[in-house]
């Protein structure tokens, strides 16, 4: 498979935190990657420098063997690099219907309302195009924020903590929704929820203290001594 | 009827009400609605950057006197004439719009609101120096030859009513096209969040950015028509005052709406004109108008008639 984005030494440091410090990292095409690691481990700072929310202070990302390091965010996602974010987004005071609009026209998208349809289509909001985003359940706007991911037609959509929130019922719901998505959409997903990850993920990435500390399949990270210490704990290795 | 229907429809009504207003009025009352509808170009521009866009600006008077003076300077020196002098002042406030904002949109918030200010009263200050080319702060008398068109003089009132109106109408179209298109959606989502704009792939620079030249032609159009329907350029236009009044239309009316700044213009300058009629203290009821405003209906007139009936109002 080839690697649709890749970073090489990518660090960013705030004074002397190092927050994301020295990565290499890629995302393969048409695969759901976890990216996992403590609480301060650097994983939201780092899915910020891939999609270009902050500025790297060294070393290199490339998306589809074009240097896009120092590339704008608004140009990263015309590109294809996607992001959703950890707390919910989306425009309150808008109608659904706007708030995907705004996604769909942004790529140039000829027929809006159709992309809108189709978007709500795929999460399951059919109907609802008309409420002001802000009325909705929780669970509704994550899951419009996602149809805001996926009518941009992202290459890359990141997740930055999606199910956290979610009650039991739409978790599973939406795991059947981030499986639909590939392989035309490769997929990182930031997670706490490790069921969901381990279940999801084709490959993980552990971060801890900035760096990282395993990549490889969801059974080598269960089974791999350094993760356990940092971060899984006894039982999650067991289960 | 659709949502689409009841919006034209409504815009339609007021314009074609306005327009009638001149053969219902005494002539006093429709010199005053000529004006009304300037200062409310004016204002729809002033919305376009605060209400729709999200951009506090406190520096609105230097595109009204940019385009005031862009019409005038032509007109003195060049012997320029109407049409024409509208027209460069109409550009006139827009690439000081632009100008203004290369610079200024590089901050936000408070930030942008002082920077703003400073450049117009920079910009006022530069036509009282340049007292012999701009008149310095006696002005000047828009020559009654210039103030010609298609055949009818500007300076009397039936010409000046519908010279008023037609670009009035036109302000007024154009603003609820544009709220109405794609580009008006970015707009709001740029006043909504901006760094969330900026991740479905928008360049919150560039949208500010045309959003305050798009105000700027209008505030630019606005300061050229005053100049040549009443007949005076003067610095007076320049001052901070006239930075506030397009504000005060616009919170009236209701920020963010298509006929909050014309109704906000038309009640601010009767509150103004009847109470001048009985105290000296009128700016102490302005006043007390705009705390009742803030108190009970901080979203405008149009704007909490949304909120509580008229969804659909753009």
């Amino acid at each position: 498979m080839a690697a649709v984005i890749e970073a090489r030494g990518l660090t960013r440091h705030f004074g002397g935190l190092r927050a994301v410090d020295g990565v290499d990292f890629s995302l393969e095409h048409g695969e759901i990657h976890g990216l996992i690691g403590p609480n301060g481990a650097g994983k939201t700072t780092f899915v910020s420098l891939l999609s270009g929310r902050i500025p790297v202070q060294s070393g290199t990302i490339s998306l589809n063997g074009e240097d896009i390091t120092h590339l704008p965010a608004h140009l990263r996602v015309r590109k294809g690099v996607a992001y959703t974010f950890q707390i919910t987004s989306v425009y309150p005071r808008l109608s659904v219907f706007d708030n995907v609009a705004l996604a769909a026209q942004s790529r140039g998208a000829g027929d809006v309302p159709a992309e809108v349809a189709q978007a709500l289509g795929r999460v399951g909001m059919t109907g609802l195009d008309g409420a002001q985003a802000g009325t909705l359940s929780y669970g509704h706007q994550r899951l419009l924020e996602v149809a805001m991911g996926l009518a941009l037609r992202p290459v890359i959509l990141i997740l930055d903590e999606p199910t956290q929130g979610l009650a039991s019922g739409e978790i599973d719901g939406f795991k059947a929704l981030i499986r639909s998505l590939v392989p035309q959409t490769t997929i990182l997903l930031i997670e706490h929820n490790m069921d969901v990850v381990m279940d999801l993920a084709d490959r993980i990435t552990v971060l801890n203290f900035g760096q990282v500390l395993a990549v490889g399949a969801p059974d080598q990270i269960r089974a791999n001594k350094a993760v356990q210490d940092a971060y899984l704990g006894g039982d999650h290795a067991a289960g | 009827m659709t949502d689409g229907a009841k919006v034209w429809g409504l815009h339609l009504l007021v314009l074609a009400a306005v327009f009638a207003a001149q053969f219902l009025l005494p002539p006093y009352h429709a010199t005053n609605l000529a004006r009304i509808m300037v200062l409310a170009v004016f204002a729809m521009g002033y919305n376009i950057a605060f209400g729709y866009t999200g951009l506090l600006s406190l520096g609105h008077a230097l595109f009204f006197a940019a385009g005031m003076y862009g019409m005038g300077l032509p007109v003195w020196h060049l012997e320029w004439v109407s049409v024409p002098a509208l027209i460069a002042g109409l550009l006139a406030g827009g690439v000081m719009a632009g100008a203004v904002g290369v610079l200024a949109l590089r901050t936000a918030g408070v930030s942008f609101m002082i920077v703003t200010l400073m450049f117009a009263q920079a910009g006022y200050l530069t036509l009282l120096y340049l007292n012999s080319w701009t008149g310095g702060d006696e002005g000047f008398v828009v020559a009654s030859a210039a103030r010609q068109a298609f055949g009818f003089s500007l300076a009397t009132d039936t010409p000046r009513f519908t010279a008023a109106f037609v670009l009035f109408a036109a302000g007024l179209l154009a603003c609820l096209w544009l709220v109405r298109s794609p580009f008006g959606r970015v707009m709001v989502a740029m006043r909504e969040n901006e760094e969330r704009s900026r991740m479905l792939g928008y360049d919150p620079f560039r949208v500010k950015l045309v959003a305050l030249i798009l105000s700027g032609l209008y505030a630019g159009l606005a300061g050229a028509a005053y100049g040549m329907l009443f007949g005076y350029v003067g610095a007076s236009f320049a001052t901070i005052q006239y930075s506030i009044l397009p504000m005060l239309y616009v919170l009236l009316g209701g920020a963010g709406t298509v006929l909050g700044p014309f109704l906000g213009a038309l009640l601010m300058f009767y509150l103004i004109d009847i109470t001048s009629n009985y105290t000296d203290a009128y700016l102490f009821v302005v006043g007390a108008a705009l705390v009742g405003l803030v108190l009970f209906a901080p979203k405008g007139i149009l704007g909490t008639l949304r909120e509580r009936a008229w969804r659909w109002l753009p």
